[in-house]
């Protein structure tokens, strides 16, 4: 074997094998969801599948209304990003005015600093609002994303100038223009940090989990612990299952579109 | 300066409209409480009818006398030492190696990546079961070769080790991606012509292809560090903190401090603390690699 040939055996062998410990545990956990319990620690070939532990998770917990509960929440998230951060990197990409510079250095200082960290002062504040327990308390420190913001503020200065001032000419107004020239050029922002946030928020725990306290409000992955640490004991092939079911819409949504989400992740990743 | 003219004027008020949503919110959410929570710090916790009174600097003395408080910056350092250089290090390999030419490419980039998009809270409970002493899987492999039983997340010694794979196995893939972009746009050209000046692999990687991909660098470390502060889910899942806070994290000590025992004065002390680190980290990185840095 030639030295180059060597070369390529050994990277091939050694991604692979990465590869495949990466793997390692959702295959372990398909496995233990689509066997009877007593298979879940014993790995024979030709164990019968069944679909059981599904249903024994999906009747054990309520699923549904998590599920519902996660839907409302990414939605209310992403609509409400779309929109404030829209107007807000409009504002910073071409408008001229005082005080844009020390602001705009406000918005990147929460990249920084999360509201994740803030647990404690944001839950007084939205105990003095009177939101505990509700869907919108888990979304509203994550609408105004200083993240959201930077990203599209560079996609606006990308949209020539000609284009804006066309527009201008024809008599359009501020919002007009950016309905019809900015919003139209920035689809694959839009798709790209869409994709990022939706997939934050669904999979976010420790804040949902701090506001919420009820059956009504829990997203799915507060669902899942509560149901994981009290309900089930040690029953895994249960808990696999409905771990699996958590993530099954993600997971799907990432087979289906795994091109546009690497990419959309990558595009997020330039800021 | 000459009064502005009128069109400049309302330039400014459409600015400052456009702006105002995001920033009520930002503020409300994130400035405000920063503000807050070191305003509360000198303040002892309301409970009940008493009232929050001042108290000066005694949450800190407290902080500094409070044994669990070092054990869990201590872990929280530890966390951040280890994960940090192997994640990157690890997301840098991937990219090479899914950047480059290999069979069964789209399957080995689906498996670094997909447990980006999985739930911590719910991959923590899959990990669990590979640490279950005796049935799990890393139990399993060890009786093949007649090792003894491990209590992975039971074992003081341990329990902080084993969360940590798990953050390294969820962060690597997520980084890797940022790894691929630029790889991707960094010019064949400079590739051939290294081949023609009959520059090593490794000399290329070195010399060419590391340098250029110093800001990604620089902008995933400074990603991780916030992370490996900020994503604590699956210690609630695996050891909560346990076994004696031996796998406590600063942000889940801030979170038991708050939430479990109310007591939201040390809380905030503690969230200070948190907010300085992180500061000191992100700023002082920025500084150190940004001499590095060669941009183009």
């Amino acid at each position: 074997m030639s030295r180059t040939a060597l070369d390529r055996w050994l990277n091939t062998t050694g991604a692979w094998a990465l590869a495949l410990l990466w793997f390692l545990p959702l295959i372990f956990a398909v496995w233990t969801a689509v066997h009877p319990g007593e298979f879940a620690t014993r790995f024979a070939p030709l164990a019968p599948l069944t679909g059981e532990n599904f249903v024994n998770a999906w009747n054990a917990a309520p699923f549904a209304r998590y599920f519902l509960n996660s839907f409302l929440l990414v939605t209310f998230i992403l609509i409400g990003q779309f929109v404030l951060c829209t107007l807000a990197a409009y504002a910073f990409a071409r408008f001229t005015f005082p005080g844009s510079g020390v602001l705009f250095a406000l918005v990147l200082l929460q990249l920084l600093v999360m509201p994740d960290i803030l647990i404690v002062e944001n839950y007084a504040t939205m105990r003095m609002l009177g939101l505990i327990d509700t869907i919108a308390a888990i979304g509203l420190p994550y609408i105004a994303s200083g993240f959201g913001i930077f990203l599209l503020r560079q996609t606006f200065k990308t949209v020539p100038k000609e284009l804006d001032e066309a527009a201008r000419v024809e008599g359009a107004g501020p919002l007009t223009v950016l309905w019809r020239v900015y919003i139209p050029l920035a689809k694959p922002t839009y798709l790209a940090y869409g994709l990022v946030s939706v997939s934050h928020h669904w999979n976010n725990f420790l804040w949902p989990l701090i506001v919420t306290n009820s059956v009504e409000t829990r997203p799915v992955t507060v669902g899942l612990s509560v149901f994981a640490s009290v309900d089930q004991g040690i029953d895994w092939s249960i808990i696999n299952a409905a771990t699996l079911m958590t993530s099954g819409p993600l997971l799907i949504a990432f087979m289906l579109f795994q091109r546009q989400f690497v990419q959309s992740f990558m595009r997020a990743g330039i800021r | 300066m000459t009064r502005p003219s009128l069109t400049l004027r309302r330039e400014w008020v459409h600015g400052w409209l456009l702006l105002t949503p995001a920033l009520v919110l930002l503020f409300a959410f994130t400035h405000l409480p920063a503000v807050t929570t070191i305003w509360d710090s000198f303040f002892s916790t309301p409970r009940g009818r008493r009232e929050a009174k001042f108290v000066g600097l005694r949450n800190y003395e407290t902080l500094l006398a409070d044994d669990t408080f070092w054990q869990v910056l201590s872990n929280s350092l530890w966390y951040a030492a280890v994960t940090i250089p192997v994640s990157v290090g690890l997301a840098l390999l991937m990219a090479l190696w899914v950047d480059g030419r290999l069979s069964g490419r789209g399957f080995v980039r689906l498996a670094y990546f997909a447990p980006t998009v999985l739930p911590l809270i719910a991959v923590a409970n899959i990990w669990m079961f590979f640490y279950t002493p005796g049935f799990g899987l890393i139990d399993q492999i060890r009786g093949a070769f007649g090792l003894p039983e491990v209590n992975w997340l039971g074992n003081p010694d341990l329990a902080l080790g084993s969360v940590m794979v798990v953050a390294i196995w969820k962060e690597a893939g997520f980084f890797m991606i940022f790894y691929l972009a630029a790889l991707q746009s960094i010019p064949p050209q400079l590739r051939e012509a290294a081949a023609i000046e009959g520059a090593s692999r490794w000399t290329f990687f070195r010399r060419v292809t590391f340098p250029l991909l110093m800001p990604t660098t620089l902008f995933v470390s400074v990603n991780a560090v916030i992370n490996s502060f900020r994503m604590v889910d699956h210690v609630f899942v695996m050891t909560e903190g346990g076994p004696d806070n031996a796998s406590s994290l600063l942000l889940f000590y801030i979170y038991e401090t708050a939430f479990k025992y109310w007591d939201t004065a040390y809380a905030s002390t503690l969230t200070v603390v948190l907010l300085v680190l992180l500061s000191a980290l992100a700023l002082g990185q920025f500084f150190l690699l940004d001499k590095r840095v060669h941009y183009r």
